[in-house]
Order: structure tokens, then C-alpha cells, then sequence
């Protein structure tokens, strides 16, 4: 799901020109390469396609109308929603704080943001129910301000942000990293108030790579698994996710509707990054002038 | 708004980028710092805009101590070398952006704004790219646009970091006799720096030449070229043909090569600066000197014929170089490999015991030597 959504977002580069190109092996590069993307992404997803085929169109429509799932794909759309919201505010605040200042520690921060794509979800998982569970650490105290995270569909809201905060991170940064100070500068010799220069000048330009990152993080908080189900609770209708009652479909050997259900979260994912995509292309594009 | 510099210090760790500069910028003149890199200008002309501070020292406008003021507070125009505009927004856009920051009580209002900027799109000369994106422009254009910017909010003072620089040869021409005339129509304060001395001596009415953290010299550009008060100065303005030597008996010598310096008594340790145009060539040597030089190369491009010379039988540090008119040229038609000797007119000694240069004219004795030719 992950990888698929990577490759969907990766920016759209014109083909070399046919008469004269630099570097050599344009043919023989490309071909590998869709042969990979082949092997990895489309037969997986054709397989996807082909288990569903077995099933008619009622059967397919009756598996993923059935109100449990609908139930999930709100609950999962909601909270992936928020995550990536949330992701796109912290996750730009801090690029901002490790592209811009200097501190100690900041190696560390730096390579700490990785830490939620290097931990297996699932250790990820149970660790954030220990800590937000009624008597963990983050648990206790925000029960007495009346919240309950751990096993209610915030907790949900917190794994995904947790999983996926580093694409906007890493998205954000790089752009971050080439804005030229003198735009800035230019901004404050004009008279500029720092609200106005960062609305004006900062973000427009580093707006495309943070609804790319947000879309990302957005995409994977839709297929999580590992990290959910343990802080999730699953209760029916209320914290079950997308992912899980594709699960719960394989576990009971229904093969096809649990490809029925993913497929549906794949059209979701493809959909979307498409569109930002096809967006940001025509946005890159003005601001290029290509 | 005349601008006052007063010992403005500034380091970048151990380097020292400016030492104890002061300098006056006249009011409503167009002012060039001169220098080569790191000599310290773009620091300086940073700091006067307040876009840098400095360590010590005060910049003050037209009286008013300005140091402690935030730039977006001290109402100058910045123009950056490579344009720095909002490359999201359009031309029309971009210039209005210093207009529409204003606060909102001496905020023009949106028609107003507009009228402003169509007007500026004309000063400019570009109406028709109102709603272009800075990416659909050339280069000339672009800074065309970013100096309408600065001037939208109608600053005290106009500042431009290398304007030119990015540009090329022909665009970098026509901007620069644009942006003059800009300035005799509206007499803005204005400070550029440039490496490039052609450009500083055209276009200012007064250089300030930098070097290594420090004012070498200040003057107009008629002043400045045709005194300078050091070899530093000498050096960066134009190519100059130098004899190194040791003065014996009123004359300058080194190897097979030496020069009469009518007037200089005591032997010491010398160098002697011919500007191009300073020397003539001739096929054997004169009474006032003797300085023999073989042709490496001619270039006819230009108003005049340029000949590049090699010292034969003495040395130099640099190829010498001669101006010879085209008329010149053809009647004496000087061809490559072929030994001349420089006939100096004008010179400009720097002697070991004094800081200032002695400018020697030869062309006072030409007459009493004519015979003896």
C-alpha cells in the first residue's frame, strides 16, 4: 500500500528529448524499471483485481455495502483525516525547526523523525496503547482531563499520526532547505510584517511538497494495520478500521471479499494521489514556467 | 536622504569583512561600491539596508540614527542580483506587494494600488507583461520588475546588490543607461555595488573603491581615473603596464630596459604605472626611454586597435598592453613577433619612500628632445 503510494506520488519528468540524450541507456533503464514496478505493484494489484473477478456484481456491492465495513471507512477516513492534519501541522513545524535553527541535539531530532518507518508497527502499536492506556504514563493524566484515548477511535487517530508523520517531514524539508533567504529578504525590505512574509513568499512555495506530504501520510494512515488494532479496541461501529475488516475477512478464508474491500481502499488511495498529482504538476508547471 | 557611515565594524568569525569604514553618500546621487570579491561591499551595502548588522558603528539617514531600526522599518529599496521575485505571483503582483504590506491606515486602497502599479509597469517599459509569471521572463525583465518593485512604496533610499551581474553583456549595456536615466528623472538616493569598474565608472556619480574590509578612495569617476592614490586603486581600474625597478641617476632601470624620471634624485626602489593609452609604440627606442617588447598578440575589435606586448630583455608581471588607432594602425601596421619599443607619455611612479604617487609627463621635454630624435 505504502510502496504504491510512493511510486504514485513520485513528480512527473518529461522524457528526455529522442535526438540527443547525455546519458546513455534510457531504453534499457526504463525497461527494468517497468518490469519492476510490474513484478512489485501491478501484478499484486491485478491478482487484487482477479480475486474479486470470482465474485458477481451484487455479491461484490453486498460485501463492501455491508454496514460494519461502511462503519470502517468512515472510522478510517475521519481519523486519517485528522492525522494527516495534525501531520501537516507538526510535521511542517518541525521541518521548519530543523531546517531553520541551530540547537543541540538537532542530529538526533533529525534522525529520530525516521524512527516510526523503521519500528515494526505492531511494536509501535502496543507501545502507544501501554502509554495511553487508562494507567500508562500519557493515559493517566489525560483521563483526568476527561480523555480517552486507548481503545476509542482517537487512539486510532494517534497511531496513524505516529506511522506516518515522516512523510510530511521529509517531503516538507528539502523545499524547506532550497528557499532562497533573499525572497525572505525582499519580503522585509518591502515591509513585510514575518506573518505576512510567511504566508506570502514561505508558503506558497512550499505548499505542493506539504499537500504531497499530507496526501502520503493521508494514503498510508488508510491501509495501517499494525499500529491500530492494538490501541484501537476494535469494537464494532465505533473503532474498527478498514484494514482490520479486511482481516477479519481473511481470517474467516473469504479471500474474495476481503480483495473486495481492499480494493476499495486502493481506488481511494490511487484517486487521490492522482489528483494531487495532476495538481501539483499544473502548480509546479506555473512556477517553472515549463 | 543623504547616508552618513560612521566606523562600521563588522567580522564573520575570524574574518574581518569591515574595519572602521565611514564614509557620506551625498543625497539624490548615484553612488558605486567598487570592489573585487570579499572586499567587503555587498556586507556594507547589506547593513545599510539593515538586512545585516554590524558589530560596531552607527548608519545614520539623513541625520537619524537609524542602526537599531528593523529593515522593513527603514523605508529603502533592495534590489538583489538575482531578482529574488515571488516567483508565485505575477509581475502585477509582485510590484504591488510592497504597496499592499503597508499598514492598513497608509494602505493606498485596491484601485489606487492598481493605477500605481500600471503606472510603474510603464516607467519600466513592460505594460503588456502585467500578468506574467517571473518564470515566462528574461533576465533584462526580470530586473526591470524587481526594481519596480522597490520603488513601489517610493523609498528614501534605493539599494542594488550587483543588479547587473547575472545579466549579459548587451542586456547588462542597455539596463544600465536605462537605470541612469531612471535616476536623472527622479533622484533617489541610490548606492549599487559592482566588481566590474567599467560599470561603476559609467554609470555613478561617485565611487567609493573597497578593498579587503576598507575605503581605498572616494572621489567622481573623472577624479578617480585620472588620480588615484594607490596602486590597489591603479591596479583595479583598467589594465596598467607596470616597470618594476631601481632608480639610478634620474632614471628607472631593469635588465636591458629603462626610463628617464626627470626630477627624481634619490636611488631607490620603484614602479612605474602606464595606462594603455599613456604609451606609444615606436620602432626603435626615444631619449626618455628604452623598453623593449615583442608583439604576442593585436585585437581589432573596437575603437581601437589593442596590442598585447611581451618586456624583451626585462620582465614584467603582467603582458603589457597598448591603444593605437585604427589610422595609426594601418600606417605603421605593426605585425606579430615583431620587436617595438614603448614610448611613455604619461606615467605614475610609486616610490618605496612615499605612499603617494608622483605622476611624470614626459611629453614637457618631448620638444627639447625632438632634435636629437
Amino acid at each position: 500500500m505504502s510502496t504504491s503510494a510512493q511510486a504514485g506520488a513520485a513528480p512527473v519528468r518529461r522524457f528526455a528529448s529522442r535526438s540527443k540524450r547525455v546519458l546513455p541507456g534510457f531504453g534499457l533503464s526504463l525497461g527494468i524499471s517497468l518490469f519492476f514496478v510490474s513484478l512489485v505493484l501491478l501484478l499484486p494489484m491485478t491478482g487484487l483485481v482477479v480475486e474479486t473477478a470470482g465474485m458477481t456484481l451484487d455479491q461484490f456491492w453486498f460485501t463492501i455495502t455491508d454496514p460494519r465495513v461502511v462503519e470502517s471507512y468512515k472510522v478510517t477516513l475521519w481519523t486519517a483525516l485528522a492525522a494527516s492534519l495534525f501531520n501537516g501541522f507538526f510535521g511542517l513545524l518541525l521541518a521548519w525547526v530543523l531546517v531553520r535553527y541551530e540547537f543541540p541535539g538537532k542530529r538526533l531530532i533529525d534522525a529520530v523523525v525516521d524512527l516510526p518507518f523503521a519500528l515494526p508497527t505492531a511494536v509501535a502499536g502496543i507501545t502507544l496503547a501501554t502509554l495511553f492506556a487508562q494507567n500508562g504514563w500519557y493515559g493517566q493524566w489525560l483521563l483526568k482531563a476527561g480523555i480517552e484515548v486507548a481503545y476509542t477511535p482517537i487512539g486510532i487517530v494517534v497511531a496513524m499520526a505516529f506511522t506516518s508523520i515522516p512523510f510530511v517531514v521529509r517531503t516538507v524539508q528539502p523545499v524547506l532547505e532550497e528557499l532562497s533567504p533573499a525572497d525572505e529578504e525582499a519580503a522585509v525590505s518591502l515591509g513585510a510584517s514575518d506573518s505576512r512574509v510567511f504566508r506570502k513568499v514561505i508558503f506558497p512555495s512550499l505548499w505542493p511538497a506539504l499537500v504531497t506530504g499530507v496526501a502520503l501520510s493521508f494514503t498510508r494512515s488508510l491501509g495501517e494495520f499494525g499500529a491500530i488494532i492494538f490501541i484501537a479496541g476494535n469494537t464494532p461501529y465505533i473503532s474498527e478500521v478498514t484494514s482490520l475488516m479486511i482481516f477479519i475477512r481473511l481470517q474467516e478464508y473469504d479471500y474474495a471479499a476481503a480483495s473486495a474491500i481492499a480494493s476499495v481502499v486502493l481506488l481511494v488511495s490511487l484517486v487521490l494521489l492522482f489528483a494531487i498529482n495532476l495538481w501539483q504538476g499544473r502548480y509546479l508547471k506555473r512556477l517553472e514556467g515549463r | 536622504m543623504s547616508i552618513t557611515i560612521d566606523r562600521i565594524n563588522k567580522r564573520f568569525g575570524n574574518f574581518t569583512a569591515l574595519n572602521d569604514v565611514s564614509l557620506e553618500i551625498p543625497e539624490g546621487k548615484l553612488t558605486a561600491l567598487l570592489g573585487p570579491s570579499g572586499s567587503g561591499k555587498t556586507t556594507l551595502l547589506r547593513i545599510i539596508a539593515g538586512l545585516e548588522s554590524s558589530d560596531s558603528g552607527r548608519v545614520l539617514f539623513g541625520g537619524d540614527d537609524v542602526s537599531n531600526l528593523h529593515v522593513r522599518d527603514r523605508n529603502i529599496g533592495f534590489v538583489f542580483q538575482h531578482y529574488a521575485l515571488f516567483r508565485h505571483l505575477t509581475v502585477a503582483e509582485n510590484i504591488a506587494f510592497g504597496l499592499e504590506s503597508l499598514p492598513r491606515k497608509e494602505r493606498p486602497g485596491k484601485q489606487e494600488i492598481r493605477q500605481r502599479v500600471e503606472k510603474l509597469l510603464e516607467m519600466i517599459q513592460l505594460p503588456q507583461l502585467a500578468n506574467r509569471y517571473p518564470s515566462q521572463l528574461s533576465g533584462g525583465q526580470k530586473q526591470r520588475v524587481a526594481l519596480a518593485r522597490a520603488l513601489a512604496t517610493q523609498p528614501r533610499i534605493l539599494l542594488l546588490d550587483e543588479p547587473f551581474g547575472a545579466l549579459d553583456a548587451k542586456v547588462r549595456k542597455d539596463l544600465r543607461r536605462w537605470l541612469r536615466a531612471l535616476h536623472d528623472e527622479y533622484h533617489f538616493t541610490s548606492i549599487f555595488v559592482t566588481h566590474d569598474q567599467e560599470e561603476a565608472l559609467e554609470l555613478s556619480d561617485q565611487v567609493v573603491v573597497m578593498s579587503q574590509g576598507q575605503v581605498e578612495q572616494v572621489n567622481t569617476p573623472t577624479a578617480l581615473y585620472a588620480r588615484p592614490e594607490s596602486r590597489f586603486v591603479f591596479d583595479f581600474l583598467g589594465h596598467v603596464n607596470t616597470v618594476v625597478g631601481l632608480v639610478k641617476g634620474q632614471k628607472l632601470v631593469q635588465g636591458d630596459a629603462w626610463i628617464s624620471l626627470p626630477g627624481v634624485r634619490n636611488d631607490q626602489e620603484a614602479q612605474l604605472y602606464l595606462r594603455p593609452h599613456e604609451v606609444q609604440l615606436a620602432r626603435a627606442p626615444s631619449v626618455k626611454a628604452k623598453l623593449p617588447l615583442r608583439i604576442a598578440s593585436i585585437s581589432l575589435i573596437g575603437s581601437e586597435v589593442r596590442i598585447e606586448l611581451m618586456p624583451e630583455g626585462w620582465q614584467s608581471d603582467e603582458v603589457w598592453e597598448v591603444g593605437m588607432s585604427h589610422s595609426e594602425f594601418a600606417r605603421q601596421s605593426p605585425t606579430r613577433g615583431e620587436l617595438w619599443y614603448a614610448v611613455p607619455e604619461v606615467g605614475h611612479l610609486f616610490l618605496a619612500d612615499g605612499a603617494e604617487p608622483r605622476t611624470i609627463d614626459w611629453q614637457y621635454t618631448e620638444a627639447a628632445n625632438a632634435s636629437n630624435m
